[in-house]
């Protein structure tokens, strides 16, 4: 017999019941599809996530008040904030870097009748670079103004569309907490990030922050650019090192501030949304199980309803491998055809979701590969015993069947 | 299929007066109270080009012996010779190509492939002997052009009456040109004048291509078409003859 007679004779099969056939198949293509569509999702979700973090900005660390262990009653972070001495001596003694104090804090802001409140970061001309966040037009903190906490601050595109409604905003007055504030510079676009506007903020030189918003001399974060790659680990031993000598360690030896590169906090998410991807994958997969189980079903239920056929072609001379054969290659070709159905649904899904939510579209030969074989793989698994009881029957009896 | 070659060398390999040859052949289901013996010390021979006919009531063991005839089946004890080979000694696939290459077989519910065309039925068994769909077309429609058929060719057995589907049962068999047909009952689901049609056919195709043809049959009349008779009774062959000492 001819393999490719073997092949015709089971889709003339499949034809002949074409509804049965299609929803043998719902199961296979239902379950390729979510699989496919599902890791997909989670691989755009961490391109989606790395892509975010570098454009916070490459070579960054964090360094911020509190501990970084996690201990009975969570994340401690009831240590005193850092002064801009600490600035001044980090930038001092560590080379090769790039030095941004931050002190944040949210602040009501009027413009003509818009009032709103907005984050507000007092910083030093180093937070452009640091941060990866460059002004659009307008001007630098100047020396003085940084020196003196002058009412002078750089908006973000937000306020421009919602509060400034388009019109010019360079020089105008606004209001931040009690402070009349001129505007000098409009920061880039940057969109959102991680969950946060970066376009919905206000920078004040960081001793405007403190004395007219906040109140106090302090500052709450510290942000450190290693100007070549490769070097944020020696940096951060630094700062630790520095620190270490500066601040005095709570609960005798664990330090009361830490270090985070922007690189382990990628790293953790991406891990979160590894172990999501897998978790969604799986449950996808049960699913292309419970088609699998769908297939072997009617391909049972067709066996018995073919019983006398299959008589007929044992009488005239076909073997049990042919009989075999013929009912395997029919369920695989069912399973296949539910799999490219399924592949073509899961990634059109993908592309879609992703273009909704606005993450990248990302499509991997390897998921496509993977969920493809499973498909062929399951219509072998499950089509195997249907196939062998049809191979088994007796002649006789298969041709005595009603 | 070099397995068909092998069985086919083996069953040309001895000159066979007989293309069948049964020897105290038992066929006994069950055991104990509850056996049953539906062929009791059958022996039998026919000769190449006979047709014959083989009868009896329900229960006489006619079909079990048209069965291990057919090599659908295999004896309990006894020698079964089909062409020089020793039946009893094969497996379900040597058997299987036996009947493929060397039987061709007829049933009483025509037993076509539903919502398939008389055309695609011709060439299911040459599908399974490996010829290529131009040869296989041009066969098939030789076959049903034997049957009177040709012009139905692309006809569904639903669109068939029942002689015109018994005629198709007949071509698939005939098809790849076998030895022996079988027929059990070829006429039990027909009216008498398509019946007379289907054994005239049968008898007329005996004639042309001088085949064997075993036939199972309880109307006498029917029987009367070929040239001997075995009539069983009990699971044993009680009578063998012409049609005129046979039957009554």
């Amino acid at each position: 017999m001819r393999a490719l007679d073997t092949l015709g004779m089971s889709v003339q099969a499949i034809a002949r019941n074409k509804l049965r056939s299609f929803l043998t198949t719902l199961g296979i293509i239902i379950g390729v599809a979510s699989v496919v569509a599902m890791v997909h999702l989670g691989q755009s979700a961490t391109r989606s996530v790395t892509e975010q973090i570098a454009s916070i900005g490459s070579n960054l660390l964090f360094v911020m008040p509190g501990t970084a262990q996690r201990g009975p009653g969570g994340l401690r972070t009831t240590a005193e904030n850092f002064e801009l001495a600490d600035v001044e001596a980090i930038r001092n003694e560590v080379d090769g870097i790039l030095v941004a104090p931050a002190l944040t804090t949210s602040a009501t802001v009027v413009v003509g009748n818009a009032n709103d409140t907005i984050p507000v970061i007092g910083t030093t001309n180093e937070y452009f670079t640091v941060r990866n966040h460059y002004l659009d037009y307008g001007r630098e903190f100047e020396d003085g103004e940084l020196s003196s906490g002058a009412a002078v601050c750089i908006i973000g595109k937000t306020l421009i569309e919602e509060m400034f409604l388009g019109q010019e905003a360079l020089g105008a007055n606004i209001r931040v907490g009690r402070t009349a504030c001129r505007v000098i510079g409009v920061l880039e676009e940057k969109g959102e990030s991680m969950g946060q506007d970066r376009d919905k903020t206000i920078l004040m030189p960081v001793k405007a922050v403190q004395r007219r918003l906040v109140g106090e001399l302090d500052v709450s974060a510290i942000y450190v650019s290693a100007l070549a790659d490769g070097t944020t680990g020696v940096v951060q031993e630094q700062i630790e090192s520095l620190l270490r000598q500066r601040r005095t360690p709570v609960n005798g030896g664990v330090d009361d501030f830490y270090v985070r590169d922007t690189q382990d906090i990628a790293q953790a998410l991406e891990s979160t949304t590894n172990t999501l991807t897998i978790l969604l994958g799986a449950i996808a997969a049960v699913s292309l199980l419970v088609g699998g189980i769908g297939i072997m079903n009617i391909m049972l239920v067709s066996v018995t309803e073919r019983t006398r056929e299959i008589g007929i072609r044992l009488a005239i001379g076909a073997r049990a491998r042919d009989v075999l054969t013929q009912f395997l290659v029919e369920s695989i070709a069912l399973s296949t055809l539910g799999g490219v159905i399924g592949l073509v649904i899961g990634v059109g899904g993908t592309w879609l979701v992703t273009w909704q939510l606005n993450m990248p579209f990302v499509i991997s030969p390897t998921v496509m590969a993977v969920g493809f074989s499973f498909s062929v793989a399951i219509g072998i698994i499950f089509g195997y015993f249907p196939a062998r009881k049809a191979a088994m029957l007796n002649p006789i009896d298969a041709l005595r069947h009603e | 299929m070099t397995e068909a070659g092998n069985v086919g060398q083996s069953a040309r390999s001895q000159p066979a007066p007989y293309v069948v040859e049964m020897r105290d052949i038992y066929k006994i289901y069950g055991s104990g109270a509850t056996e049953v013996r539906a062929l009791d010390g059958v022996s039998l021979s026919i000769r190449s080009g006979e047709f014959v006919a083989i009868m009896g009531p329900s229960g006489s063991g006619k079909s079990t012996c048209m069965n291990i005839l057919g090599c659908l089946d295999v004896p309990t004890s006894g020698e079964y010779w089909f062409r020089g080979v020793e039946v009893g000694g094969l497996d379900r696939d040597e058997l299987a190509l036996l009947r493929r290459h060397f039987m061709g077989f007829v049933f009483q519910s025509f037993n076509l492939l539903p919502r398939t065309s008389a055309l695609s039925n011709v060439e299911l068994p040459l599908i399974y002997e490996g010829v290529r769909p131009a040869r296989r077309h041009e066969l098939a429609m030789q076959a049903l052009a034997t049957v009177g058929l040709a012009e139905r060719a692309h006809a569904t057995s639903a669109q068939l009456s029942g002689g015109q589907q018994q005629r198709v049962a007949i071509a698939r068999a005939l098809v790849t040109e076998p030895p022996v047909l079988l027929a059990d009952e070829p006429t039990g689901n027909l009216d008498t004048v398509m019946a007379g049609e289907i054994m005239k056919e049968l008898v007329s195709i005996r004639e042309q291509k001088g085949i064997t043809i075993l036939m199972v049959t309880h109307e006498p009349d029917i029987a009367r078409y070929a040239d001997r008779v075995l009539f069983f009774t009990d699971g044993k062959l009680i009578r063998d003859g012409s049609p005129a000492e046979v039957i009554p």
